[in-house]
């Protein structure tokens, strides 16, 4: 039996502000700053000249450790995520705003006023990137102090995130009537009212900041586990994933979208948007040369021996990083060198991982810091803008995802050639917008407004409870 | 800009006879019926060009800075409870998240918003205002308030407030609950000002050659515990522009004499209420003895009066419209802070009587921002220019150099810096308001 005929997909990108990792090459004489507010406003800028969905910034409440020490190698520091977003609101038009904020750290009342007056600043284009933290190292920072049992954080989130909506939902968007003639200014005493009871809050009152343009912001997850999964298909708009290449996308693609139905949705109402850096040349052999040489500045010989010790657990220092791979084994112990990294869960036999290393480095006649060269994450996309522009093409066609965030290694002008070249070529196939259609984030997305909210039924439930 | 640094400017020189000005601005003004003027927009208090109209007019006016209300709760004419009103503005949006977004628009004006210590981070509150201060090249602030209203505590369900009423403010269990939301308000702006000390000014060296991004020895763990709180550090954003973003704050004299106490150890604004000159100089000497008791007898703090103002060309129009506006209300306007209703010329006679009484400057609380903020920057401002006691062009760019603050010294470097490295942080911090 013949399928009929797929539509094409229109393909949804957005740009990943460089992060605090060895991804973003600081050496380059073409980087710039991380922190001034001009970096900020040259890449919204790039990005909404490429007429892209939106801007995401990512999240780290704690600096990076490593031996005890601040880790000193990558990018240290970053400004507050509202703080940030609120000010691009005003050298933007139209660009989404995704803010990384933790469920952990925050509490829902503070968290919703906080996007509420984010959409309201910028006119519907606020998006909140749901993650979760566990670790009594990142709350050594905070009042709640440092910890929250590993299994506990998703249910903290997922209650989190209801009570959120719940307070998004508490005005219904006609309360404000504000009729100098009359002398009404609120057409209902109770707006804002709510009542949450839970196992991780127990809050009431009234909700201060009346509805914003899209109701609510729009939701990211990004988890990738059993829980996060689920997490995303019961009530996440979009996930930021981390599968960029073919068939790991697509197996990620069909797993998620496929838990929708159980959910009461629809698949086109979760996005799936991998992380995908890039390596543009004017040739596809220049570009895997260049890819070669940012692979290169990325992994410095320090470097590379920092993130053996992510597998070794124990201090390397005294290695060279142009020598052979350590002759010990990794410590088995509870990983203590490295904190406030989520990369080191990622290697869950230490042992077999070294003796694999050691078996490549040797055949390969690899030193230290090629093998972690060679085996760490290739740049997603190298080639050619037409190279580039067809291969995202076809994985969006091939429902690998639905676009890709796009993360440059350059600050904050990384970007820059990719919205020139590429993003051309896209328009030209008809498979990205020469102009944006509508003013909201939901409008770029093609999500509807959160289902009606829950009316004037439960209102008065709410009335009545509070 | 200027070529030079504002901390440069000598904090003493002709500013003993010069006023600092700043506005507050709170929804449709300060009068509860203010939405009802003509004049006024109910409908835009939630849109970010509304709040740039305003700030773009005190801008126009020259002031030091604006300061942004906020609450994390509803508005209320009650002082500690909700009131169920519909006939007045209820509803608001985020002070730092104003700020931020009205920050790229202007260029000179100090941006303090509001900032609740009792239910916030001040880990998070940190970086905001270190933020701020980076998104307008070192215009930024806070104002600290605490909450007593037990509404507001159980938005946040971490901790209970006894419900208790004006009446009761000097009963011994409403004095121990304000000791101590003030006490930890002190703490929670030490560990503020400490996380903005936590990276020294030249951490981030970018050295090629050793591969090291940072310099990790000026970075500095600030180890705060509090009774309410512990911050390990150091921060994740580096020191602002300004080092230290001026921190104000609103203070009563009270039996306990937590609010003074609070200013005398934190601030760098006090905002006070004396209704004459007689409280004002009391008030001072009060604020003053406390700054002493903190041991930072040397240390600048600005006291500022708080006025509420209908300005009028016409004096009898002026309390006219107080009049018709409290009409509106139902109820006659009432304030902590002195109702003033007058001419801009009364005004700045006022305003230089308080001078004398030791205040160094004064936020207006517009009763109709609509109307008054304009009659701030078009009436009171050119009369107070004529009288040569404030500025006819913003003098510095930054918040400090407008209050004639000098940069401070970062607090973790005082025992290592030498003088040359001193001297290259002095300049790092003229470069990064440029």
């Amino acid at each position: 039996m013949s399928e009929p005929r797929k539509p094409v997909k229109q393909i949804h990108l957005a740009a990943h502000f460089p992060g605090v990792n060895n991804t973003t090459v600081w050496s380059d004489p073409q980087a710039g700053s991380h922190i001034e507010f001009s970096s900020f406003a040259h890449f919204a800028r790039t990005a909404e000249r490429a007429k892209f969905d939106f801007l995401f910034l990512a999240e780290g409440l704690r600096l990076r450790e490593q031996g005890g020490q601040i880790y000193d190698l990558d990018v240290v520091g970053r400004p507050d995520t509202f703080t940030i977003l609120s000010a691009l609101a005003a050298v933007t038009e139209r660009l989404g705003l995704t803010g990384t904020i933790n469920s952990t750290f925050n509490e829902p009342y503070e968290v919703a006023r906080q996007f509420a007056s984010l959409d309201h600043l910028s006119d519907g284009r606020a998006a909140w990137n749901v993650v979760t933290s566990w670790d009594a190292f990142t709350g050594e920072n905070f009042r709640r102090g440092g910890f929250l049992p590993q299994e506990e954080r998703y249910s903290r989130a997922k209650e989190f995130l209801a009570t959120a909506n719940e307070l998004f939902d508490s005005w219904h968007g006609d309360e404000i009537v504000a009729d100098p003639a009359t002398g009404t200014f609120l057409s209902d005493a109770k707006a804002g009212a709510f009542v949450h009871q839970g196992q991780h809050f127990d809050i009431e009152g009234q909700f201060n900041v009346p509805g914003s343009p899209q109701g609510r912001p729009v939701i990211f997850q990004a988890g990738d586990s059993e829980e996060g999964r689920e997490f995303a298909a019961a009530g996440a708009d979009a996930i930021f994933s981390r599968y960029a290449t073919l068939k790991e996308g697509q197996a990620f693609y069909t797993d998620v979208k496929g838990r929708l139905a159980r959910h009461g949705r629809t698949p086109d109402q979760l996005l799936i948007l991998p992380a995908a850096t890039f390596v543009l040349g004017d040739t596809d052999a220049d570009a895997a040369e260049l890819a070669r040489e940012v692979r290169r500045q990325q992994v410095s010989g320090a470097t590379a021996l920092k993130h053996l010790e992510f597998v070794w657990n124990r201090d390397l220092s005294g290695y060279d990083p142009d020598g052979p791979l350590p002759d010990i084994d990794p410590d088995l112990g509870e990983h203590t060198l490295a904190r406030g990294r989520a990369q080191v869960r990622m290697y869950r036999d230490p042992l077999a991982t070294a003796r694999e290393w050691r078996e490549l480095a040797a055949a390969n006649k690899w030193s230290i810091r090629d093998l972690v060269i060679e085996t760490g994450n290739r740049q997603a996309f190298v080639g050619s803008a037409e190279t580039v522009a067809h291969t995202i093409n076809e994985f969006v066609q091939a429902d690998a995802s639905d676009g890709f965030i796009l993360v440059p290694h350059i600050t904050p002008g990384g970007l820059d050639v990719f919205a020139d070249t590429v993003v051309p070529l896209l328009q030209e196939r008809g498979v990205f917008r020469t102009e944006y259609e509508g003013t909201t984030l939901r409008d770029h997305l093609g999500l509807d407004r959160p289902a009606a909210r829950s009316g004037s039924a439960a209102h008065g439930e709410r009335a009545v409870a509070s | 800009m200027s070529s030079v640094p504002s901390s440069a400017l000598p904090s003493s020189s002709p500013s003993s006879s010069v006023l600092h000005l700043a506005v507050a601005l709170d929804g449709a003004g300060w009068h509860p019926a203010a939405w009802r003027e003509p004049v006024a927009r109910p409908r835009d208090l939630l849109t970010a060009g509304y709040w740039t109209d305003l700030v773009t007019e005190a801008e126009r006016g020259l002031l030091d800075f604006v300061t942004i209300e906020d609450a994390l709760g509803l508005q209320s004419s009650h002082f500690t409870e909700p009131d169920g009103r519909t006939d007045q503005v209820r509803g608001r949006l985020d002070a730092v998240l104003i700020a931020a977004r009205v920050a790229p628009l202007t260029s000179h004006i100090g941006l303090l918003p509001t900032v609740v210590a009792t239910h916030t981070e001040p880990f998070h509150i940190s970086k905001a205002i270190a933020t701020l201060d980076y998104v307008s090249t070192g215009r930024g602030g806070v104002r600290i308030q605490v909450s007593a209203r037990r509404n507001e505590a159980a938005h946040f369900g971490r901790r209970t407030v006894p419900s208790f009423r004006v009446e009761d403010l000097e009963s011994p269990a409403v004095q121990e609950l304000t000791v101590d939301l003030f006490d930890e308000a002190a703490d929670y702006v030490e560990a503020v000002r400490r996380l903005w000390d936590s990276w020294e000014d030249g951490a981030e060296i970018r050295d090629v050659a050793t591969g090291r991004f940072i310099d990790r020895e000026k970075l500095h763990y600030i180890d705060f515990e509090g009774t309410h709180f512990s911050v390990k550090g150091p921060s994740i954003t580096p020191r602002p522009p300004q080092g230290q973003p001026p921190v104000g704050a609103l203070a009563h004299d009270t039996v306990t004499g937590a609010p003074f106490r609070l200013l005398g150890r934190s601030a760098d604004l006090g905002f006070v209420t004396p209704h004459d000159t007689g409280q004002a100089r009391a008030i001072v000497a009060s604020v003053r003895a406390e700054q002493d008791a903190a041991g930072r007898a040397g240390e600048p703090l600005h006291l500022f009066g708080d006025l509420v103002v209908f300005l009028d060309e016409d004096p009898a129009e002026a309390a006219a419209r107080k009049e018709r506006l409290d009409a509106l209300a139902g109820y006659p306007y009432t304030s902590d802070a002195r109702i003033f209703t007058g001419t801009p010329s009364q005004l700045a006679d006022l305003l230089q009587e308080f001078g004398e009484a030791g205040l160094t400057g004064f936020r207006l609380r517009p009763a109709v921002v609509g109307h008054d903020l304009p009659a701030i920057t078009r009436g009171l401002v050119p009369e107070l220019q004529r009288r040569g006691v404030f500025r006819h062009a913003y003098e510095a760019d930054t918040l400090r150099g407008l209050l004639g603050l000098a940069r401070p010294a970062n607090r973790y470097a005082a025992a290592s810096a030498e003088p040359a490295a001193a001297a290259a942080d002095a300049a790092a911090g003229a470069v990064t308001t440029v």
